[in-house]
């Protein structure tokens, strides 16, 4: 009952304009707390999820962006971001948030959790999850 | 002619579409996630060329685009220069 399935969220969509970021981001968050292996994929407008300094005063929606640093305490530390999606916007990791997570086997040393891949591994990386939620 | 398009260029034609119905004296208004084509640094920037271009300055705003990324030329405008430009324009297609 209690195997752990390594669960892979696909996230392709731009925050705001549609609900699926946000929606992705809830069900993240309710799957780390099933104890899963949680790991997340940034491609396409995915990567515009991060963007830092998100402001949504002015569209009366709630600011989710804060919550990916949460991310970490909650045991989800695989955060991989897709680079030619990156570059494809004009985008590089300095246009993103920094997430990090803190290692209990390393006296809570802090380790970033985004790590910026290709395509090409991005597949290899895929190859080796059980289960895709993709949004 | 007001064009509005509310769609990321890199998810959808929309923005595309629409530049090749431009006319003459046409103004492309870009709002929620239409707003990433005015990003200078991005591929799809060039779709824009020889275009007048205005973003909605809330939609940047809550998508972390500064002012300072936006292609060269390109008006922020807020709500009520939206309906400015409804106004100025005898005719809008919103491209869906």
């Amino acid at each position: 009952m209690s195997e752990i399935k390594k669960f892979m969220y696909v996230n392709r969509r731009a925050p705001y304009g549609t609900i699926y970021a946000w929606e992705s981001l809830e069900v993240v968050l309710i799957g780390a707390a099933f104890e899963q292996d949680v790991s997340m994929a940034f491609i396409d407008d995915g990567v515009y999820q991060l963007i830092k300094g998100q402001d949504t005063t002015g569209l009366e929606m709630k600011n989710f962006s804060p919550t990916y640093a949460a991310l970490g305490d909650y045991e989800v530390t695989k955060i991989y971001i897709e680079k030619e999606s990156l570059e494809e916007r004009g985008l590089t990791l300095d246009d993103l948030q920094h997430l990090t997570w803190e290692d209990e086997d390393e006296d809570w040393a802090e380790k970033d959790s985004i790590q910026l891949i290709s395509r090409a591994e991005m597949v290899k990386v895929f190859a080796d999850q059980d289960v895709f939620f993709n949004f | 002619m007001l064009h509005i398009v509310n769609k990321s260029p890199y998810d959808r034609n929309s923005l595309d579409t629409a530049v090749s119905y431009k006319a003459d004296g046409d103004i492309f208004l870009l709002i929620e996630d239409g707003v990433y084509a005015a990003m200078k640094s991005g591929a799809a920037a060039s779709k824009l060329d020889g275009c007048s271009v205005s973003v909605l300055g809330a939609d940047i705003a809550a998508r972390g685009i500064a002012e300072d990324k936006l292609i060269d030329g390109v008006s922020v405008i807020d709500y009520a220069g939206f309906v400015d430009l409804v106004e100025a324009n005898e005719k809008v297609q919103s491209w869906l």
